[in-house]
């Protein structure tokens, strides 16, 4: 059972196109946040291979992609089930240039407590060949807002120290589209139809990053892999920061969400201009602050778009552009309203 | 003493062993991306973004690795300049 040598592609400068993560025990490691893409591409390779089984256009991978491209040295990564964790370890094969562990659903924020206190351990009793291994944990929206909600709200309440990344598309996608505790209201999924009796889900989507500020963490995030630079740097934060970090990132689906498998990134960014979901993050000594382009539209409100503009790219929405369904855009667009403007008054950088 | 076989010997049950790449996901493409490089400018969003890790940089160029690429016209759509296109397969 030899692990294959990875396909050569000619680079002419900088590293191989495809690499495991390899350090030397004792090596000192320097991974500085680079934002010049052009030194990127030649000094980092991402932690996620090609040739894994997630759809055409899915988000969750460059959320990894991007994620990993943060890291800042040894890193172990804990997958919940979900697309994520099925699609990128199909067996014999594996995806992760990183050391990886899948335990169960519901208990990837558990699985990272123990590597943590193993880690920690190892360190005390000089076994732990490097200064800093740092675990971040990615799963699912089911994984995150409904069956791994107490895994991950025990884990928070500890205090371990690592870093939760929730890739949120918003339903169970990898057992069929079921609606979960982050579908939006009035999105269709296969378990809450669109038909003559219900318009999609009737029921809100729970506030999973606001639970998280509840427990008082040390850094709690939204983020989207199209604000590549916002997210990256999100990453490094909850990574350096001691304790538990949890980052909220909308991740589309373009099977669940029904939209051109091109347009995943414009999805996500729609999502941010219409305020439907806004970029921030919090500490407990700063409180709430705007980032990117939340921030932006905080200072110039023109820029806030309509939310038929979010709901218009995708299919899960469709019903609600029908003329008989104006109510329900219309209640939609008050609830934006209302949580956007609650968050520019918790905010200490939004204009006032 | 126990003549039992240790943890050492046990089958790699659930293990993975091989890497993906050795899984090529190019023939999934329906719809292929051609770069024309004389519009691009190497901005290099097309490689920050491919969920396929399919565009390579070689240190002169973005290069499409048509081995994995699955078309998802991903890299078409975020070009600035729009030096991507998505050419029929079929
Ligand atoms: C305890 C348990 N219940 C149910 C399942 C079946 N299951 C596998 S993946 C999945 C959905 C995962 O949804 P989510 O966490 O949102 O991740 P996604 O697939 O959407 O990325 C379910 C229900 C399981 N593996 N384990
Ligand atoms: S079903 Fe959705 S989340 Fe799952 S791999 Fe496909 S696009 Fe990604
Ligand atoms: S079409 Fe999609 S998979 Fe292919 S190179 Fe472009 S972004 Fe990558
Ligand atoms: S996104 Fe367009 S301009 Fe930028 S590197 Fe890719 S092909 Fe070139
Ligand atoms: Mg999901």
């Amino acid at each position: 059972m030899v692990v294959k040598t990875l396909p050569e592609f000619p680079v002419k400068k900088g590293e191989p196109a495809y690499k495991l993560w390899l350090f030397e025990p004792g090596q000192k490691v320097e991974m500085p946040l680079v934002f010049n893409l052009r030194q990127l591409a030649e000094t980092r390779r991402p932690a996620l291979l090609p040739g894994h089984r997630l759809c055409a256009g899915c988000a969750a991978p460059i959320v990894v992609k991007l994620a990993s491209f943060a890291f800042r040295g040894p890193t172990i990564v804990v997958t919940a089930t979900g697309c994520l964790e099925v699609s990128t370890t199909i067996f014999p094969y594996t995806s992760w240039a990183v050391p990886w562990i899948h335990n169960a659903f519901e208990n990837a924020a558990a699985t990272a407590s123990g590597i943590v206190a193993a880690v920690e351990a190892m360190k005390k009793t000089g076994r732990l060949p490097y200064e800093h291994v740092d675990v971040v944990v990615f799963a699912g929206d089911g994984g995150t807002f409904d069956i791994g909600f107490q895994a991950l709200s025990g884990a928070a309440e500890r205090g371990h120290d690592f870093l939760y990344i929730l890739y949120d598309n918003e339903a169970y996608m990898n057992t069929g589209i079921q609606r979960s505790g982050g579908t939006p209201k009035y999105a269709w999924t296969t378990t809450s139809p669109v038909g003559s009796v219900l318009p999609g889900k009737m029921e809100n989507k729970k506030p999973i990053a606001e639970i998280m500020v509840a427990h008082r963490i040390p850094y709690v995030a939204t983020a989207t892999p199209a604000h590549w630079m916002d997210f990256m740097k999100k990453v490094r934060k909850g990574i350096e920061v001691k304790g538990p970090a949890f980052i909220h990132a909308l991740s589309s689906c373009d099977r669940g969400w029904r939209h051109d498998t091109a347009l995943t990134l414009e999805v996500t960014r729609r999502a941010v201009d219409t305020c439907y979901f806004p970029l921030w993050e919090w500490t407990p000594e700063t409180g709430y602050l705007l980032t990117d382009r939340s921030l932006a539209i905080a200072r110039n409100p023109k820029l806030k778009q309509p939310i038929e503009k979010y709901l218009e790219l995708q299919g899960r929405f469709r019903h609600l552009l029908k003329p008989e369904n104006k109510h329900l855009v219309k209640e939609l667009q008050e609830l934006v309203d209302a949580a956007w403007e609650e968050l520019l008054r918790k905010a200490s950088n939004a204009p006032r | 003493m126990s003549q039992q076989a240790g943890w050492r010997s046990l089958p790699k049950a659930g293990v993975a062993f091989r890497l993906s790449t050795d899984y090529k996901t190019g023939d999934w493409r329906a719809l292929k991306p051609v770069i024309d490089y004389n519009k691009c400018t190497k901005c290099m969003l097309c490689w920050l973004f491919c969920p396929d890790m399919a565009i390579v940089w070689d240190g002169e160029n973005v290069v499409v690795n048509y081995d994995y690429c699955k078309g998802c016209g991903i890299c078409a759509n975020e070009c600035p300049v729009k030096a991507i296109s998505m050419v029929p397969e079929f």
